[in-house]
């Protein structure tokens, strides 16, 4: 095996891909939930800033790079997250009868599969909402001087209108806070990253953005529900 | 102290000395094939300043006298450093305190009419070979394949030759005290070895005298550890927690650094 394969196939490369990976979606997150603030401003003008806001994120060539990038990273985050998950299974084939975990370690570091594969299911049906309504999905189209722009605003409203797609959301970003609770400090744990000098910070503001960063989101759905019953 | 006083402070000693009766449960495996099982045991006047090894002491002497197979669980030095007491007591290894091993837990840790389970650790890379005892092995061969380390020969040197920076000594130490006795490995949910081969990696990494082979070790240590069969690191933080020795996570931080830069700048293709 050339020393480039072995690398990744260990399992310290393999946490590797999943901290780069992870970082790249924390990224992401920022990018996202920053544009995504102008929901909270969009019925003054009907949606139109926000619609043209969507029509820049599907057709601006950068950000087609830095899809295609978070695509990557989501693909590549899951996929070693099974390899991994499965070979520490496979690591202890006869568990313990009595476990006091919480003693030692929290929850949050001892479910990252599970709150993960929650992450998973609400990122499928979230880009099937609006990322796949947006490229494919029969959308309504608002013409703003004379320019076609898909209505994604209209359609927002109308997801978010449904209580328990309200729920869902909020649910989903609860458990995201507690994925980035415990991943954002992990991931530069896995880069070799602990010094004494730095390591606090990066706790305290791996926390803040566990907290805040799922919260906005949250926020999102639950404002455009509110707005949805006066 | 008189005499007098001596005497009648041992029978004040004896007095208060808190007798136990417990519970136990504990695995038994009559070897590497047989799928094991609980079994439960009473225990009577136990005192609580027994170690846990000494009440199986008391415990074994009993099932002797019945002419029952006493319960097989490794230990040697029964002060700390030797690193054989595999116990998982209680569902933690090493019992129910913080940076000791299972020799070093007394009795008083626990109270009168308690219920005790106490197993094997669990790994695949440790597989039980009896009752408690697990076969060990996987660490040595991590071991053997550090390999070497080079060393001057000829007059013997001067003990201040080599200038280290007290704070460099004193983490080289700290990775140094690494018993092997794998509570880590026994605590983590992936049962991974990694603050073990951490502590081996960074002892001789921080120190002048183990540059030689450094980035050699590193990849061959981890790859032994993938060997193996041990599980990844999800920094859980559970090892650290539970060592007896307390070695810290920044040395997990460390096996990172050595083993990605190394892979990334040896000669070895
Ligand atoms: C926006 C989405 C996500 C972000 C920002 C994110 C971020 C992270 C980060 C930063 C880590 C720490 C990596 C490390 O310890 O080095 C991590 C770990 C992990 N993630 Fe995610 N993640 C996301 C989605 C997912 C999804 C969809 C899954 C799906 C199954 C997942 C499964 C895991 C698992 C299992 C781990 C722990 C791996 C281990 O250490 O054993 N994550 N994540
Ligand atoms: S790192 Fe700690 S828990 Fe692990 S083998 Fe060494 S002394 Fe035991
Ligand atoms: S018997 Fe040696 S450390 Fe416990």
């Amino acid at each position: 095996m050339s020393w480039f394969n072995q690398t990744f196939s260990s399992t310290l490369g393999k946490k590797l891909i999943m901290s780069a990976t992870g970082l790249f979606l924390i990224l992401f997150l920022i990018g996202h939930v920053a544009g995504n603030l102008q929901i909270f401003f969009a019925e003054a003008d009907n949606g139109r800033l926000f619609n043209e806001y969507a029509l820049f994120m599907t057709t601006n060539p950068a950000v087609k790079v830095l899809s295609y990038l978070t695509y990557i990273s989501i693909l590549g985050h899951v996929f070693y997250s099974i390899a991994l998950t499965q070979r520490n299974k496979k690591a202890r084939p006869v568990g313990y009868s009595v476990e006091n975990a919480s003693a030692n370690s929290a929850w949050t570091s001892r479910n990252m599969g599970v709150l993960g594969t929650f992450v998973l299911i609400f990122l499928v049906i979230h880009l099937k909402s609006f990322w796949y309504e947006m490229h494919w999905g029969g959308i309504p189209v608002q013409n703003y001087d004379g320019q076609e722009v898909k209505d994604l605003y209209v359609i927002v409203k109308a997801a978010f209108s449904q209580l328990w797609y309200v729920g869902l959301y909020v649910f989903c970003m609860i458990l995201l806070a507690f994925h980035l609770s415990h991943g954002f400090q992990s991931a530069f744990q896995t880069l070799g990253l602990n010094h004494k000098k730095y390591t606090p910070l990066i706790k305290k503001v791996g926390m803040a953005f566990a907290i805040i960063v799922p919260l906005l989101f949250a926020l999102m759905p639950i404002y455009v529900y509110i707005q949805s019953l006066g | 102290m008189s005499d007098e006083l001596f005497f009648q402070f041992i029978a004040k000693k004896l007095i208060t000395i808190k007798k136990m009766n417990l519970t136990l449960k504990v695995w038994r495996q009559k070897n590497v094939n047989d799928k094991g099982g609980f079994q439960t045991y009473q225990v009577s006047d136990i005192s609580e300043d027994m170690s846990f090894l000494e009440m199986f002491d008391v415990l074994n002497e009993d099932l002797a006298r019945k002419g029952e197979d006493p319960i097989h669980f490794d230990h040697d030095c029964r002060e700390g450093i030797c690193g054989m007491c595999s116990m998982y007591i209680n569902g933690r290894p090493h019992g129910p305190k913080q940076k000791i091993t299972t020799c070093q837990l007394h009795m008083r840790s626990f109270k009168d009419g308690d219920t005790i389970t106490v197993e094997p650790w669990r790994a695949g890379a440790f597989p039980v070979i009896k009752d408690l005892v697990v076969d060990r092995s996987a660490f040595d061969r991590i071991i053997q394949a550090g390999g070497y380390v080079n060393v001057n020969t000829g007059g013997t040197p001067d003990a201040n030759e080599i200038p280290i920076p007290k704070t460099v000594a004193d983490e080289a130490m700290d990775a140094a005290t690494c018993i092997g006795c794998g509570a880590c490995v026994a605590a983590c949910k992936n049962a991974s070895a990694m603050l073990f081969v951490a502590a081996k990696v960074s002892q001789l990494a921080l120190l002048p005298q183990g540059q030689v082979e450094r980035k050699t070790r590193a990849e061959n240590m981890v790859a032994q550890m993938d060997a193996e069969g041990f599980g990844a690191c999800t920094n859980t933080g559970a090892c650290s927690a539970e060592c007896p020795k307390g070695i810290s996570l920044t040395t997990i931080a460390r096996l990172n650094r050595e083993y990605f830069s190394a892979k990334a700048s040896s000669e070895n293709v």
